[in-house]
């Protein structure tokens, strides 16, 4: 791969260097941004293979003719690992995905990632598109931001006109449509699963949670040691996930996420948690119309918040063989043009530049006119509180999984998520 | 092949008895020993001491590595957040192991037997058949039995249910108590051909006059199996059990295919490949610790060392032999 990969780079990057020669001999005029060479984009990104190389390498090569970008993504779960162990071998592609927060910090501190403060066009995002990847200082950003993503519930709106149900705006609300739906029993009430164990973390636990924890106010008392897993609200959204279990379908527990997506979308389940990711899988599959709808308040009447996380971002590998045309790449996702094609290729990733960006999709359109209604905040298991062993993050998906599956009580799981971060986590002590 | 050397070397000196010459050194050994001894000098020796090297550094927050002596090994004893999981994993390999040992091997050697009986009609397809799922991938074999074990789509509920049995269904990979013990049972109808293989061309090798002496002293055929057959494949057994060891405590694709690395519900599937694999590549937010990760690896080596040392030493040497 390696050796393969490299042979013809070089050797096209001596075509085009004779191509050039021989266009400024010839009298053309020389462009004057005039980029040639090979980059290479790692990414997790596998769903969007198809998307990469049909629209978006495209419309830079519009811009850029002369470099040739290839995407080349690994599986979501193995990415960092085995983006790590390139990195470390020297075999990394020019431009990298960033994942917010720690592992892409972790990348920079160990001087793989360049640093992007001199990039044309990151004055386009702001301080809170830019906080997943930035130092902890904030002095230095090192990715450019892509997209976030928001959590809410799509629904089947088939099964709701057949059943006359309406969308909740409350917990109780919530529960006697789940009610409803159970004692219709022509439907799974809602389609999730534990087995993967980050659907219960990711789709229930952070998607439910900030309505509970008052969104970044919550969150920030955390990171300082104000609040702890064990206060009333916390323990609350525990409560709330394990009430969930008699609605999802028999056999839960053997689940896995791609037997909830199917479950949906053939239209065996009323209620899917979701990420707004799931859109554009949706979108190709299921052949009703989806419905969205924010996560219930525990309190009518309450604020309400919702979970829209700084997700995904590019920045360069500070080894790279390539380093003009990776920048040039770099400014060009900064651009209104990029936002567009991201944001609408690809429902359910909302840009995070400033330019006006018009989401063309209905339901993604609907999860983004959130942020006017609600206030933001990201998973509170992503910066800082990952660092140290055990990891949060992947503490959440265990007790979560086990609140639902019924092993775990409510408070004995918000127990054992304090014991662990107080192990290590010095403002919490 | 030495009795020759001497041999040569005794009729050299007989030749020259006057002058004594010494005798040329024998290359030729070297030649023949060093492809195997560099291939695996490179590829198996090497690697295996350099991450024994590794697992006595630990890494400060920028990366850099410095010597720590056996500070990763008492943090993963004694420390309880690391001796938690550990213990868990290597428990859950012993199970893992112990079932591959009750189930993979019996169901092997008594397929071997009735494979070798004299008159069997399709053995040749029995044999491939029985042996098919051995080659098959690990990610295939998982995907199956997933989709087969399903609570959601799978065949497994609509069978019992035929047999009036479907009480008895549950979803077997997501439960605590039964996700290990499914998985085992996957993973022995994968390997059971292995043993099956072995077993069966030890079988061949009994001569016919043994089984027909006994025969004709009126032993059924099931006491010739006990009483003559046996015993005299029992070394073979010996080394397919090695083999299941070796085999189990390395054990990690199926794990991971199945259930990821975080080996659930509530770790109750994480055996010692998948703790390695989380430490040292890391998982999700966790960032990988290649220095914990190589002293896992070493210790995951010592475990199959001693395992198959107190084979070697203890019961191989026991073990009676019999000239066929």
């Amino acid at each position: 791969m390696v050796n393969v990969g490299r042979a013809p780079s070089r050797l096209s990057g001596r075509i085009a260097r004779i191509a050039v020669t021989a266009g400024l001999v010839a009298g053309w005029p020389a462009l004057s941004q005039a980029q040639s060479g090979e980059l290479v984009i790692e990414s997790w990104r596998n769903d969007d293979l198809a998307i990469w190389q049909d629209v978006i390498i495209p419309a830079f090569n519009k811009k850029y003719p002369d470099i040739t970008v290839t995407f080349s993504p690994t599986a979501p779960t193995e990415y960092n690992a085995a983006l790590n162990a390139k990195i470390e071998a020297g075999t990394a592609g020019d431009l990298i995905t960033c994942r917010p927060f720690d592992a892409s910090l972790a990348l920079y501190q160990r001087g793989h990632l360049a640093s992007l403060n001199d990039l044309p066009g990151i004055e386009n995002f702001s301080d809170v598109a830019k906080s997943a990847w930035v130092t902890d200082d904030g002095a230095t950003v090192f990715c450019v931001p892509m997209a976030s993503v928001i959590h809410g519930f799509l629904y089947n709106q088939e099964i709701f006109e057949e059943l006359g149900l309406a969308e909740p705006t409350t917990v109780a609300e919530f529960h006697a449509l789940l009610d409803r739906l159970q004692e219709d029993g022509n439907y799974i009430p809602m389609a999730m699963g534990t087995a993967d164990q980050w659907e219960a973390a990711t789709m229930g636990f952070q998607n439910i949670g900030p309505n509970y924890w008052r969104g970044e106010e919550g969150r920030r008392a955390l990171i300082a040691g104000e609040d702890k897993f064990t206060d009333p609200e916390y323990v609350a959204v525990f409560q709330e996930l394990a009430s969930w279990a008699p609605y999802l379908g028999d056999g839960y527990s053997a689940q896995t996420y791609p037997d909830s997506q199917n479950l949906f979308s053939l239209g065996r389940a009323a209620i899917y948690p979701a990420g707004s990711w799931d859109i554009s899988v949706f979108r190709t599959q299921a052949d009703f119309e989806m419905g969205a709808f924010p996560p219930p308040l525990p309190e009518a009447g309450q604020d309400c918040f919702i979970s829209d996380h700084t997700d995904i971002a590019i920045g360069m590998n500070a080894a790279a063989k390539n380093p003009d045309a990776a920048r040039a790449f770099l400014e060009w996702t900064t651009t209104a043009e990029f936002a567009e094609i991201y944001s609408n290729q690809l429902p359910g990733f909302f840009s995070l530049s400033k330019h006006a960006v018009t989401v063309e999709d209905p339901t993604a359109a609907e999860f983004l006119s959130w942020r006017e209604q609600c206030q933001p905040t990201i998973r509170n298991s992503y910066q800082i509180l990952s660092r140290g062993e055990p990891n949060l993050e992947n503490e959440l998906w265990n007790v979560s999984a086990q609140v639902i599956n019924g092993t775990l009580t409510p408070e004995a799981a918000a127990q054992q998520i304090q014991d662990g971060l107080d192990s290590w986590y010095k403002p919490q002590q | 092949m030495t009795s020759l050397l001497a041999e040569n070397a005794a009729a050299g000196a007989g030749r020259t008895s006057v002058r004594r010459r010494r005798r040329p050194f024998p290359w030729h050994i070297v030649v023949f020993l060093a492809p195997a001894t560099l291939v695996y000098t490179v590829f198996s020796v090497y690697p295996l001491l350099d991450s024994m090297r590794l697992s006595l550094f630990a890494a400060d927050a920028a990366g850099v590595r410095h010597f720590a002596g056996l500070s990763n090994y008492v943090t993963l004893i004694t420390d309880p957040r690391w001796a938690g999981p550990f213990w868990n994993a290597l428990g859950n390999n012993l199970v893992f192991f112990l079932i591959h040992m009750a189930v993979q091997n019996p169901i092997g050697i008594a397929l071997a037997a009735l494979l070798s009986l004299p008159r069997l009609r399709f053995r040749q397809t029995y044999r491939t058949l029985l042996f098919t799922p051995t080659m098959l991938s690990v990610v295939i074999i998982g995907f199956v039995w997933q989709l087969i074990l399903s609570p959601v789509w799978g065949v497994g509920k609509g069978i019992l249910a035929a047999i009036g049995l479907s009480s008895l269904f549950g979803p077997w990979l997501g439960q605590e108590g039964t996700a290990l013990i499914t998985l085992s049972l996957i993973s022995v109808w994968q390997f059971v051909g292995i043993p099956m293989m072995l077993i069966y061309a030890a079988l061949l090798n009994i001569p016919d006059d043994l089984v027909d002496a006994a025969v004709v002293d009126g032993a059924t055929q099931m006491q010739v199996f006990w009483r003559v057959k046996l015993p005299l494949i029992l070394p073979t057994v010996g080394a397919v059990s090695i083999l299941t060891y070796v085999g189990n405590f390395n054990a990690f694709d199926l794990i991971y295919a199945v259930k990821g690395a975080l080996a659930g519900p509530n770790f109750s599937t994480d055996i010692m490949g998948t703790l390695f694999y989380r430490t040292f590549f890391g998982y999700q937010l966790q960032l990988g610790n290649p220095t914990m990760g190589a002293a896992i690896a070493t210790l995951m080596f010592l475990i199959i060392l001693t395992g198959v040392m107190i084979y070697f030493f203890v019961i191989q040497r026991r073990m009676q032999r019999y000239e066929l």
